[in-house]
This record gives structure tokens, C-alpha cells and sequence, in this order.
């Protein structure tokens, strides 16, 4: 294995898509997304990776001229955040219905208003449903592993869908952290060339994008469910290659001193690590309490899912984003509903914290942990809890 | 003019890359003007189509009336799709992974998704410079979804969003000059062309086939459906809106203007406007007010062509 350099986790991302030598790049600058998109730029200017980077006047152009670039065969990268994502939106799902495999970097970001650069997962949430597979991710080792393995995902001829690798705005994007980085030559061999089954080509004309009359609409909806959920197989399949070729082990549910615990915290992306030390803590004073960290969002990994929680009386699921009105964190409701017809299920109990880029220390996640017990014991007239706040 | 009418027949394809059996309306000058477009684009292109009317009526799943690579994804982003074509093409040719076959990109849309939504995206490309032709075909409001007015509806003009009544003249405002925006950005080519004037829209084409860097042609295309005008005097109608000085034809190379049809006398506008039901209600007064424009705009071309 190579030897790990400090480097700042967007720097890595952008030389993970050098790495798997990327055709196109289209980009538009938002916080805290830059640095992956800057840093692109001089890779290209310097010649060091041969790609047409094209720094388009707004994401929605951006998603667009992914959707090109790619339906000519191009292999193409793009990152954003926040606001980014949202003007993106509409275009995403196009992006995954014309099975155009586009890998996306989404340094996760608070909506406006009020006005926020810093991190959560409300953008990630607002897209949760366009189709495409999303990897959260939880260190600058994470980050670079799964872009790479995402161009593999995407690109698979029994796969052909985007791929969207998230990781924490500032939290993880801005930190400097040891990385290891394959050598060229391993990811080329990692990653097989792009070959798009039938690209836009005179020679060959395939009119891409016609509409659907009602007659065929649903069918054709149900094509994309179905592929979507068999991607799966062919994720484990790149994690599975990806850890026999570099050492580094990656599936949908991870599990942290969970066995024979009866009280679980679940989390997404980067709050992972700070959770591990309070789950250490805790583990030390006699507390009987383990970490499942939902890597895999999209296909939903319910099986992994139901396994993780056997034997659990208490998950205690942390969102980092609100659904206004609603059952709590969405990450929550959709661990609910995928328990709820299991005979044998532990009470879920919702916490949703660190909005907008507010932080949760170790003793925080201590204090959330306590809580939740306590809720599972007392039960509660919330449908969540905000930790944290000032009321 | 006239020999050349009637030589050129002879010369232009027969090959119908935009095929018979689509679902446009009777008369409709939209679909004939894309017909003739792409006599002209030929066989060595990507087309990236807007919403509208053209793309509804020629890819009804599992159908198609393309017999080139086209592909649609969204109203407003075309010019952005079109820009990720042409990168992704000039990328793999370089690389090697493709011929380089010099396939032009070739973006098409209706005056909505052109001089409304799709503005942004326009622009985006122009600036950016990418080689590639985009074609706005405009019957002068939104017609997909049902006659809207849009930026580019005429003064005075019936759309279902800019009714006349008691208190409004029809639509309120002035048709935006597209062709002057896209000549802003310093692109090479930008033209003006009409299906009625069959010969000079495939000319025009064919220059921005060739042009290289980003290539602008504006096309008046009759919508009788939108425009309440009788199906069969399509091709008179964008006569009269030339001949009226209405929709002036002529061209832009590398910012110079030429009058492709240079009109000593113009035309009273009225002969225009009522074959029209769109603006059957206009009053003698606004029908003079938009003589009075007409003059105003013609005279303002000229200085330009000098
Ligand atoms: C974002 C978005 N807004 C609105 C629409 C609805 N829509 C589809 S086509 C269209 C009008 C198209 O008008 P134009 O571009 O002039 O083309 P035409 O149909 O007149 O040829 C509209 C409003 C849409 N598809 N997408
Ligand atoms: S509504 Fe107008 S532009 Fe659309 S197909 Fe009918 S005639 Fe053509
Ligand atoms: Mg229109």
C-alpha cells in the first residue's frame, strides 16, 4: 500500500477524479464545494489530466451538460452543495431515468434561508427520491475510496446510473486528513474504460429523451425502480474487489461495537467518527451501547438494515435535517417504516441535531444516547427531538 | 431571386431527417421550417431539443421522426446540454476514443425556451464559445402548452395569458429583440430566416454549419393553431410578416448587418394583422402605433446594414 499524505479532504476528491482520469468536468463554484472544483481547474490547466472542464454559468447548466457529456460516452465528474444541488434538482432525475452514470462529489450544505454555508444533510434529504445511487461518507480516506469505486458502480453495464458520493461540507471537505492514494495503474486497472452501450453518434442515431404517453410511463418508471435496487448487488461487488485489491472494506450498514448491545445510535457521514469516541466512553464506564453508521442510502439497504438491529431494544437514529411538519428526520422515518413489519423491532426514537453546521462533541453524542433511553423508557409526546437547542 | 428559385429546388436533398408522420398541426410553419433546417444540418450532427411543440410532436415513446442522434431532456437547458455534447466530442476525438468526425452540435428550441427560460443557458454557451449552431424557432408564444404569450409574442397580440379585455389591449409589451441579444455576445453568425423564404433559411443553415464557434439563426415559423390564421395561408403569412417589415430578414457576420431581402417599400402592417385572429380586436390607433414601431424598427436594421 502506498503510504498516507496529509492533504485537505477536497483536494483528494479532485485527485481521486484525476485518478480515474475523468473526460469532463462541468462545474459552477459554491461553498463549501470550491475547493474540489478549484483545484480540477489546475489539474486540467497544468495538463496533469486531460479533460474539458467547462465552467458553466449555473448548476442547472452544469447537471445539463453532464447529461451531454455523458450520452456521448465522456466520462464525467461534477461536485456541488446546498443550493447547488437544488438548482440541479430537476435535472438529476433526468440524469438517472436516461441512465447517464455521472459521478457527483455534494459537499453537504444547510438551505436558505436563513442563508447558511455550513453543513448538514437538507440538500442531501431534497434529493433523496431522483434516482440516483448516494454513498455517505465519513473520513478523506472514505471520500477518495468511494469516488473511485462510483465511476466502477456508475459505469457498470448492468448498472448505468449516477452516482452521488456525499460528503460533509467543512466538517470533512475543509479538514486535512491522511489519505492513501492507489497508484495509477491499480485504478486503471480498478476502474474499466467507459464503453456508453449507444452514445450520441451520427453514425448510429438514437433519439434519447422522447416522452412517455400514459401507456408506457409507469413501465418504464418501474424499469428504473428495479435497476436502481439490483444496483445494489453489483456496489458490494466494487466494495467486495475494492477491499481484496486495497485492503479497505466498505458495506452498506457498518457496525461499531454493536454486538450484544441492546441500545444502538445510528448515524450518516462524517459524525460517525466523534460517535465512535463517545460510543468508547461510554463502552468504558459499562454502558452497553454500539454505532451503526448508514453508509449506502439509495438503493436502501433494508435487509443490512433489519440484520443490524437484531437483538436491539432501543436505535436511537440521528438526522442531520428536519422534514418541516412531519415525522422528524427522514433518515429516521425511513429506518422506521423498513422495521415496522419485523416482529421483533427495537423502539426508534428520533433525534435530529447538528443543523447548519452546529457541532456535536462526544459528550453531546453521550447526552443524546442518555436521552434516548430515557425516552424509550418514559416515552414522549415528540415526534423528534432537536438536540441541542435554545428554546 | 427568381432563377435561383428555380435551379436550387434541384440541388436541396431529398433525405428527410426530420421523417413524415409526426404529430404537428395542419399548416404548421414550425414543423416546416425544421424540415427545411435540416436539409440543410445534413447527416453529421447531435441534435439537443428543447420542450415545446417540436420535440412533442416528433418523440412519442416508442416512435420516433429522427433520423439523427437527438436527444431531449429539459425546456430550459438546451444550449447547456448542447455545450456538454460538443466538450464530451472534442474531449474523446482528442483522446482518441472516437473519430473525429467534426459532428456539429446542433441546438434547437421554440422563442419560449430561447428568449425566456432558456435565456440564462443561451448566453452561458454564447460566452463560452462552443462550436456549435442554436436554432430558435419562433411562433411567438408558447404554444406546447397551450397559446401563452412569452417574451417574444407581437405587441397587441391574443395569447391565453395576455387576453384583451376592458382593461388590456392583448399583450402589453413589445417583442423582445433576441437576434440583437444574441449578436451582444460577438458570436460569429446570427441570422434572421422564415420557412416562406425556403431557400434563404437553408443558406442561412448552412453558413451556420460552417461558421466556427457558436452560430445563431432566429426563424419565424407560423403557428396557425396559436396565431388564429387559416391553415392554408401559412407561407403567405411569413411573406407578409417580411414584406411588412415585421420580422425583417438579414445577418450578422462577425457584427456585420446585411438585409437578406432588401424591401424598397414596406407593406402596410394591417395587411399582416388581419388575416390574423390573434389581433382581430385591435383598434385602428394600435394598429397604427405598431405601423408607427414597424417604420421605427426598420429604419433603426438599415442604419445598421449602412
Ligand atoms: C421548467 C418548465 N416550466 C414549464 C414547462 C412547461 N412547458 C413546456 S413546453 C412550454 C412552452 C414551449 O414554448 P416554446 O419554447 O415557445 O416552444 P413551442 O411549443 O411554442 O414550439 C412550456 C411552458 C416545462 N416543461 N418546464
Ligand atoms: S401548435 Fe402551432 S407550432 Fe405547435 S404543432 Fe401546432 S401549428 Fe405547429
Ligand atoms: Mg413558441
Amino acid at each position: 500500500m502506498v503510504k498516507k499524505v496529509g492533504i485537505e479532504v477536497s483536494v483528494a476528491v479532485a485527485d481521486a477524479a484525476k485518478l480515474a482520469n475523468v473526460d469532463v468536468i462541468a462545474a459552477y463554484p459554491i461553498t463549501p464545494q470550491t475547493h474540489i472544483v478549484e483545484h480540477l481547474a489546475q489539474i486540467v490547466a497544468d495538463g496533469e489530466l486531460d479533460a474539458a472542464y467547462i465552467p458553466v454559468e449555473s448548476e442547472h447548466s452544469v447537471m445539463s451538460a453532464c447529461c451531454g457529456a455523458s450520452a456521448t460516452g465522456a466520462r464525467t465528474f461534477t461536485a456541488t452543495a446546498g443550493q447547488g444541488l437544488e438548482l440541479m434538482h430537476e435535472v438529476m432525475y433526468v440524469a438517472s431515468a436516461m441512465q447517464l452514470p455521472i459521478v457527483m462529489a455534494v459537499a453537504n450544505r444547510a438551505l436558505s434561508a436563513p442563508l447558511s454555508v455550513w453543513g448538514d444533510h437538507s440538500d442531501a434529504m431534497a434529493v433523496r427520491d431522483t434516482g440516483w445511487i448516494q454513498i455517505f461518507v465519513e473520513n478523506g480516506q472514505e471520500a477518495v475510496d468511494n469516488v473511485l469505486c462510483a465511476f466502477r458502480i456508475a459505469e457498470d453495464q448492468r448498472v448505468l446510473l449516477p452516482v452521488m458520493i456525499h460528503l460533509d461540507g467543512f466538517y470533512l471537505s475543509h479538514v486535512i486528513e491522511p489519505v492513501g492514494f492507489p497508484e495509477q495503474s491499480e485504478v486503471d486497472q480498478f476502474i474499466p474504460p467507459y464503453q456508453y452501450p449507444l452514445p450520441l453518434n451520427p453514425d448510429k442515431p438514437v433519439t434519447m429523451g422522447a416522452f412517455a404517453p400514459p401507456f408506457i410511463y409507469s413501465e418504464a418508471k418501474k424499469v428504473q425502480d428495479v435497476n436502481l435496487r439490483a444496483s445494489k448487488e453489483v456496489i458490494m461487488e466494487c466494495w467486495k474487489e475494492f477491499g481484496n485489491r486495497f485492503k479497505r472494506h466498505y458495506s452498506p450498514v457498518e457496525s461499531y461495537r454493536s454486538e450484544g448491545t441492546k441500545v444502538l445510535l445510528l448515524t450518516m457521514g462524517s459524525f460517525g467518527e466523534t460517535a465512535m469516541t463517545a460510543i468508547d466512553k461510554m463502552r468504558g464506564e459499562g454502558k452497553k451501547v454500539g454505532l451503526l453508521k448508514l453508509r449506502l442510502w439509495r438503493p436502501f439497504p433494508f435487509a443490512e438494515i433489519r440484520q443490524a438491529v437484531k437483538g436491539a431494544e432501543v436505535l436511537i437514529v440521528l438526522d442531520r435535517s428536519l422534514s418541516y411538519g412531519g415525522p422528524g428526520g427522514p433518515v429516521c422515518s425511513e429506518i422506521r417504516s423498513a422495521l415496522y413489519q419485523q416482529e421483533k423491532k427495537p423502539q426508534v426514537i428520533s433525534f435530529i441535531g447538528g443543523l447548519g453546521g452546529r457541532d456535536i462533541t462526544p459528550a453531546g453524542f453521550e447526552e443524546i444516547i442518555t436521552r434516548g433511553i430515557e425516552i424509550s423508557q418514559t416515552g414522549s409526546d415528540q415526534e423528534f427531538e432537536l438536540f441541542g437547542v435554545r428554546e | 431571386m427568381e432563377k435561383y428559385a428555380i435551379y436550387v429546388p434541384r440541388l436541396v436533398t431529398r433525405r428527410e431527417n426530420f421523417a413524415p408522420g409526426h404529430r404537428a398541426c395542419i399548416g404548421c410553419g414550425e414543423a416546416l421550417a425544421v424540415r427545411l433546417a435540416c436539409k440543410a444540418l445534413g447527416q453529421n450532427i447531435i441534435i439537443a431539443n428543447a420542450t415545446g411543440c417540436m420535440e412533442i410532436v416528433s418523440s412519442p415513446l416508442p416512435n420516433t421522426t429522427w433520423r439523427v442522434p437527438w436527444i431531449h431532456t429539459l425546456f430550459e437547458n438546451t444550449a447547456a446540454v448542447a455545450s456538454g455534447i460538443e466538450a464530451g466530442l472534442k474531449v474523446l476525438a482528442r483522446k482518441g476514443r472516437i473519430l473525429d468526425l467534426d459532428t456539429k452540435v446542433v441546438a434547437i428550441a421554440g422563442d419560449g425556451g430561447t428568449s425566456d427560460i432558456g435565456l440564462q443557458a443561451i448566453s452561458g454557451a454564447f460566452e463560452r464559445g462552443h462550436n456549435f449552431v442554436y436554432i430558435c424557432f419562433d411562433n411567438e408564444a408558447y404554444m406546447n402548452t397551450g397559446i401563452q404569450r412569452s417574451s417574444a409574442t407581437p405587441y397587441g397580440a391574443f395569447t391565453t395569458t395576455s387576453p384583451p379585455g376592458k382593461k388590456s389591449i392583448g399583450q402589453v409589451t413589445w417583442k423582445k429583440d433576441m437576434p440583437a441579444i444574441a449578436v451582444a455576445h460577438n458570436i460569429p453568425y446570427v441570422a434572421t430566416a422564415c420557412h416562406s423564404y425556403p431557400f434563404d433559411l437553408m443558406a442561412k443553415v448552412d453558413k451556420a454549419m460552417a461558421t466556427h464557434g457558436p452560430a445563431y439563426v432566429h426563424i419565424l415559423s407560423v403557428c396557425p393553431t396559436g396565431w388564429r390564421s387559416p391553415v392554408d395561408l401559412t407561407i403567405k403569412m411569413g411573406r407578409l410578416a417580411v414584406e411588412t417589415g415585421v420580422f425583417p430578414l438579414y445577418e450578422v457576420e462577425y457584427g456585420k448587418y446585411r438585409l437578406s431581402v432588401d424591401l424598397p417599400k414596406l407593406r402596410p402592417v394591417t395587411d399582416y394583422l388581419k388575416l390574423q385572429g390573434r389581433f382581430r380586436h385591435l383598434s385602428e390607433d394600435l394598429m397604427n402605433e405598431i405601423q408607427q414601431r414597424t417604420n421605427t424598427e426598420y429604419a433603426k436594421l438599415k442604419e445598421k446594414v449602412g
